[in-house]
């Protein structure tokens, strides 16, 4: 495997000083996404599926266009659709959900289990599947709502932004799909000036709410918008002003780790758990998903 | 602040937990990590053409293999070719799931034959579906083929088998299949343009 | 396409409309974004439904389904009375200034000659007034009252914005900013282009709805602009190849024409199909129609095909009528057809009422499918349950089902919409025992071939004597097939204007049509594809993606027909006298001695401006028809109301529907009326779709994985219906179930004072495939068809829907 030791800014649980650092002159990657030109095809969502191997279960019509609903542990990207009428004329807002790969992650800050969430030097958060002790507190420590928890194999789950792609110089695969350059990769910087010049024409067009979102409560995001509403990011089903929950900072401030011993054990004896219980290699349940599928039905 | 208590208390038993497993030496004392080895490293590459709608997007098909003889290629992914000056390397939504389309699990992989009143398949030879209906064409063609009309000019047709072309198929086939159809005298034929 | 996805970027205003490229060409729609946010372009989308191109379009206007002409009639009316058209090109490249005959009328719904027992037109009184040479008159000021402008104005004076507003409903403010929009691009540098498919063809008006936006793309002068044109997006990768090679019962390769139970003979045949001169100077092109037909001759039938024979002309089948899919459905239920060979096509899922299909399948002798998927014709027999309930013991239909390779499992060519012949390469081997369609078909001839041979039969000299001259003989290879569509000299064939040289040498790959002889001396198997593999090699395969004028041109990609050429009717982007009118967007030019340019000109390329001679270099006139004679249901367009119509009467006059449809006897009572059916249906497919096929393909089976309709919130209130229920919707035809999406995306529209709901139904669904079993969507659709080509009006009809 393509052990990368040098290309790690950020790890979960983890007390090391500092990464070996001397690459560090390297852009940070951004995809931006512009809900003005996406057209809710799908396209992103079919190519993360196919270049990631992921299949969800066929389901079931659930009065929309968006299949599935949310995101799942098959499905690292899930275009939605939302109707609203404003101001008397009828707005559909289609929507790109995924991981926002925040320049400040609250799931790899929230992660107890050490490398089991990462974040490269160029700004990708990563899940480590194998570290990973499906605790899901990522879960909880994300304000958008992505990780998911494989019931399977009891580890979570998300968008790699392509992470694979990225290493060998390509860029995400929903990234290349996109039919209308509604997606974008590159360099934060390059990308935050394209954001920027989009305003502009859509500020012309008369959509004088259009904005960027790249909230500063998570330092930022390596996943951004333009929103044609910037005024109404729930419509989207985007948090207005999203930030890594307090209480995952006061942790880590390192003003708790005096209350730790008491826990300490009862975390360890869940990761022991967790390993008898999944195991390191382990057969898919079949059983597991059929069901998961039937109730679905 | 979007934490619940509930996931207060969560957070801070992770919290307490990972600092101090790490502090009891659980933790790497290296920073590292792994992305997923990219797959089509050594892939054969094809060029094609989406089969799909009329765009007429570029698609590389990468396969298993590197065509060497004692390997026979499997198409492992599809993407779109940059270099297409319409499509420069995206694709719908259909087009970048190519690759389940190709690996349908309802393609068909043998000659199947119906028998009359018969509520099942049977799998047949190719020789013997050829032969049996190249005999049904020959006698509906032989027994109402149309030599003359009623007012006695002739009009060589036959019109009591009717035919339809794909509309995805390439032009070389649909080129020998009307080639064909008009030398049997074939006038009841359309493709999927009509429609 | 007459021009090119890529020429899209060009335009100041993109009007969508009978269309939904967002959803059905994503990859081609990129080219509209890239205008709007290169070029500041707008977007409008005029569509029953707010779809995801209305999503991202700069204005939407609703519409009600099967009233486009009302709509665009209404526009060409607003661009006359405003004074908002180009007058430079419609004067000088349009028929505006001819003349029509005197005798030649329009009252209250019917154009003169109409024959109602036959419901069709005596059209002679639609001609030109004519000299006694047949040249056309013609009154450059245009002021004379039979001038095709006067007329024009005359007809369509009565769509006013009111009238246009009852009908469609549209709302008046809505379709006047959209006339608005529109009449921006009449000034010379500034085009429109107009983006359309199956929204506009699938209404027994299909082909007048496109004569009323080719009428309207001339009156702006946007036709033969960068950035203009009418652009058909076909719906499938090789549709448009299967149409130049002539697939369609009615026609030959490279839009030659099937000779009638009353050509005789050859050169009543061809003097037939060549085009009079109607105007002096002037190219007529089509004059040589003798040359591409005896080229066709000599390509499938060799040396059997001879000046004495009149080239086989008595080998090809005459036909004696229509044969297109409805009718043959209909000869097909009654009793008239045996055998049915269906190559890569669903007719159980695509043919407009299901039930009718069906029964017609059922009365086969035998069925054969040739499909790389299990296609649900080809288990019409089998039970499915309430999807397909039939009883397979009594259906005594041999069914047989042949396996075939798909796209990347084989080598060949496909032409995309914007006429690209691309050329692509196999990558693996079909699974199992899968084959080659053109295997299958090679085979099949050879299996017939030798029973004629050694039994004799019914007329065998065609089936033995076909050219043959593949390597092996029953696996053609494409690249043998494409080099004889292309075309190759026979013998040498000398220049006129050089005397000792030679156009082509014997056994030479023809460079393009312009070569090919009526003398027998060139095969050519489809004269718009000559030019597709020279001698040069294979042209489609050609990769040389540079684009030197910026204007998406790219004539180094693959090949385009005819003679590569990438924007048709390119010399008027030109002014009379041969400058561009558009100085930063020059597709060809005068240089003082020939025409040149970024494009392959359309146009003869010695003829100096002075000359003359007009752009559309294929019309006997040599300009554009505003006036076209030759339709079935009038030289204009006029509207009427769809066979299943909300109406009782049409308010643009006392003819309900298009007088000049085919209806069969049986089928006058599948219509519906709106008392029993109140709601206008049409159908669409969605962007995670791709007709019937991609339902075998997990990841889109995934994205839309079940049946459902849309259905307007205001229906929805009134008949109890909420999101995700239950329901049935029926029609005349037949009754479906699926689930309800409720959605504001379909206006409740105010039409002759009634409030009339759109209902949308995606087709997709069926009993095979990866997705969830549904009913067949086309169990609803009506099975008429268009009045000049019979494409079924799959896009309005009606219904009712009620909660399961």
């Amino acid at each position: 495997m393509a052990l990368e030791t040098q290309d790690i800014r950020l790890r979960s649980a983890t007390t090391m000083e500092s990464a070996p650092s001397a690459r560090s002159f390297r852009p940070e990657v951004a995809k931006l996404i512009d809900l003005s030109r996406c057209i809710g095809c799908k396209a992103c969502q079919a190519a993360c599926m196919e270049w990631n191997d992921l299949r969800e279960e066929v389901g079931t019509f659930q009065g929309s266009y968006a299949n599935p609903l949310h995101l799942s542990d098959q499905s690292w990207t899930v275009m939605k659709f939302n109707e609203t009428v404003i101001d008397g004329s009828l707005n559909w807002f289609i929507f790109k959900d995924g991981c926002m790969h925040c320049a400040d992650p609250g799931c790899l800050k929230a992660c107890p289990s050490p490398g089991a969430v990462v974040q490269y030097a160029n700004g990708i958060v990563d899940f480590q599947q194998d570290n990973c002790i499906g605790c899901g507190y990522c879960i909880t420590g994300c304000p958008f709502d992505i990780p998911r928890m494989r019931k399977q194999d009891g580890r979570v789950y998300k968008c790699t932004l392509c992470s694979d792609r990225v290493s060998v110089g390509l860029e995400p695969a929903c990234i290349k799909s996109c039919p209308t350059q509604a997606l974008t990769f590159g360099s934060k910087a390059e990308m935050t000036e394209l954001a920027n010049h989009r305003l502009v024409d859509l500020h012309e067009r008369g959509m004088a709410k259009a904005a960027v979102y790249d909230p500063s409560g998570v330092g930022g995001t390596h996943v951004f918008y333009v929103l044609p509403h910037g005024d109404r990011p729930e419509t989207y089903g985007l948090p207005r002003d999203p930030s890594v929950g307090a209480v995952v900072t006061f942790w880590r401030s390192g003003v708790a780790r005096a209350l730790g011993v008491a826990t300490m054990f009862g975390v360890l004896v869940a990761g022991i758990l967790h390993y008898m219980r999944y195991g390191p290699l382990e057969v898919p349940d079949e059983t597991e998903g059929k069901t998961g599928k039937e109730a679905q039905s | 602040m979007n934490v619940s208590r509930r996931g207060f208390l969560k957070l801070t038993a992770s919290g307490i937990g990972a600092t101090t497993v790490g502090a009891l030496g659980f933790s790497a004392d290296r920073a590292v990590a792994d992305v997923r080895l990219f797959k089509l490293a050594h892939a054969s590459e094809t060029r094609n053409t989406c089969p799909y709608c009329s765009v007429g997007c570029g698609v590389i098909l990468y396969g298993l293999g590197d065509r060497s003889k004692n390997a026979r290629t499997e198409i492992m992914h599809v993407e779109g070719d940059p270099d297409h000056p319409v499509n420069r390397g995206t694709l719908c939504p259909k087009g970048a799931s190519l690759l389940d389309f190709i690996h349908s699990p309802t393609r068909l992989k043998f000659p199947e034959y119906r028998a009359p009143g018969s509520s099942e398949w049977k799998r047949v030879s190719w020789e013997w579906a050829m032969d049996r209906v190249a005999r049904l064409m020959k006698d509906d063609r032989d027994k109402n083929f149309v030599a003359q009309n009623a007012k006695g000019q002739v009009v060589n047709r036959w019109n009591t088998t009717a035919f339809l072309a794909a509309s995805a198929s390439s032009n070389e086939t649909g080129y020998v299949f009307h080639k064909v159809i008009r030398a049997l005298g074939g006038v009841a034929v359309d493709n999927q343009a009509r429609v | 396409m007459t021009n090119s996805w890529v020429d899209i970027k060009n335009a100041d205003l993109i009007l969508v409309m009978g269309g939904n490229p967002a959803e059905a060409h994503p990859c081609g729609f990129k080219w509209v974004l890239e205008a709007k946010a290169k070029k500041k372009a707008r977007l409008i989308v005029v569509d029953p439904r707010f779809t995801r191109t209305a999503a991202v379009a700069d204005f939407y206007a609703p519409i009600r389904p099967g009233t486009d002409i009302a709509f665009l009639g209404g526009v060409i009316n607003y661009l006359l009375s405003n004074d908002k058209i180009q007058h430079d090109y419609v004067r000088n490249y349009t028929s505006a200034a001819l003349l029509v005959r005197e005798d030649t009328g329009f009252d209250d719904g019917l154009f003169t000659g109409y024959d109602e027992a036959k419901r069709s037109y005596d059209k002679s009184t639609w001609n030109y007034q004519v000299d006694k040479d047949g040249i056309a008159k013609v009154d450059p000021t245009l002021q004379d009252p039979n001038s095709v402008f006067q007329r024009l104005k005359t007809h369509y004076a009565r769509y006013t914005p009111e009238l246009v507003e009852r009908t469609t409903g549209t709302p008046k403010a809505s379709f006047l900013k959209v006339c608005e929009a529109i009449a921006t691009t009449a000034v010379p540098d500034r085009t429109m282009t107009s983006l359309y498919a199956l929204g506009w063809t699938q209404h027994s008006v299909g082909s007048q709805n496109i004569r009323s936006i080719a009428i309207l793309q001339l009156l702006l002068g946007n036709m033969g602009m960068a950035g203009g044109g009418v652009n058909a997006l076909r719906g499938h990768s090789n549709i448009q190849g299967l149409t130049d090679l002539g697939l369609l019962s009615h026609s030959l390769p490279g839009y030659l024409t099937l000779p009638t139970d009353g050509d005789p003979d050859l050169k009543t045949y061809l003097e037939k199909r060549t085009p009079k001169l109607l105007r002096p100077g002037q190219f007529n092109y089509w004059a040589n129609y003798p040359k591409f037909f005896v080229s066709l001759m000599k390509a499938w039938y060799g040396a059997a095909a001879t000046k004495e024979n009149d080239f086989a002309f008595e080998w090809l089948p005459k036909i004696d009528g229509a044969y297109d899919v409805l009718r043959v459905m209909e000869l097909m239920s009654q009793g008239k057809v045996n055998g049915y060979v269906c190559q890569g096509f669903n007719p159980l899922s695509s043919f407009p009422n299901k039930e009718k299909v069906l029964g017609g399948l059922r009365k086969l002798k035998f069925l054969v499918t040739i499909d790389p998927l299990s296609t649900e014709t080809s288990e019409f027999w089998r039970n499915h349950g309430e999807f397909n309930d039939v009883d397979p013991s009594q259906i005594q239909t041999e069914v047989f089902r042949f396996p075939s390779s798909l796209f990347a499992e084989e080598d060949g060519s496909l032409v995309s919409s914007a006429r690209w012949l691309q050329w692509h390469w196999k990558a693996a081997e079909p699974p199992a025992e899968a084959k080659g369609d053109l295997e299958i078909v090679a085979e099949l001839y050879l299996a017939l071939k030798k029973l004629y041979a050694t039994e004799g039969g019914a007329f065998p000299d065609p089936v033995l004597k076909l050219a043959w001259p593949y390597r092996i003989t029953k696996a053609p290879a494409p690249e043998e097939v494409a080099r004889e569509f292309n075309g190759q000299a026979l013998a040498d064939v000398p220049d006129p204007k050089n005397p000792g040289a030679f156009l082509v040498k014997q056994g030479e790959q023809v460079a393009g049509f312009g070569v090919l002889q009526a003398d027998g001396s060139t095969a050519c198997g489809c004269w718009i594809f000559a030019g597709s593999w020279t001698q040069a090699g294979n042209q489609m395969a050609r990769r040389d993606a540079s684009d030197p004028s910026g204007l998406g041109v790219t004539p180094g990609w693959a090949w385009s027909w005819p003679a590569n050429r990438r924007v048709l009717y390119n010399r008027a982007s030109c002014n009379a006298d041969g400058v561009p009118y558009i100085p930063t967007r020059k597709l060809i030019w005068w240089n003082g001695t020939k025409w040149v340019g970024n494009d392959v000109p359309d146009f003869k390329a010695d003829s100096p401006p002075a000359d003359g001679m007009n752009p559309f270099i294929m019309n006997g006139e040599g300009v554009a028809r505003l006036w076209a004679p030759a339709m079935a249901d009038g030289p204009f367009p006029e509207h009427y109301e769809p066979f299943d119509t909300p109406l009782a009467r049409n308010p643009f006059g006392k003819v309900l529907n298009d007088p000049a449809a085919r209806v069969f006897k049986d089928d006058w009572k599948a219509f519906g009326k709106p008392d029993e059916f109140p709601f206008v249906a049409t159908t669409y497919r969605l962007t995670e779709h791709f007709h019937f096929w991609t339902k075998h393909a997990r990841i889109p089976a995934i994205l839309q994985p079940e049946a459902f309709v849309e259905l307007p919130e205001g229906l929805a209130r009134k008949k109890g219906i909420r999101n995700d229920d239950m329901v049935v919707v029926k029609s005349k035809r037949g009754q479906i179930k699926l689930k309800a999406l409720v959605t504001k995306r379909m206006p409740t529209l105010t039409v002759e004072g009634k409030e009339v709901e759109v209902v949308g139904l995606p087709i997709h669904w069926g009993f095979l495939g990866q997705t969830r079993k549904g009913y067949i969507t086309n169990t609803l659709t009506p099975p008429v068809g268009d009045a000049n080509i019979q494409t079924p009006e799959y896009k309005a009809f009606l219904v009712n829907v009620e909660k399961a």
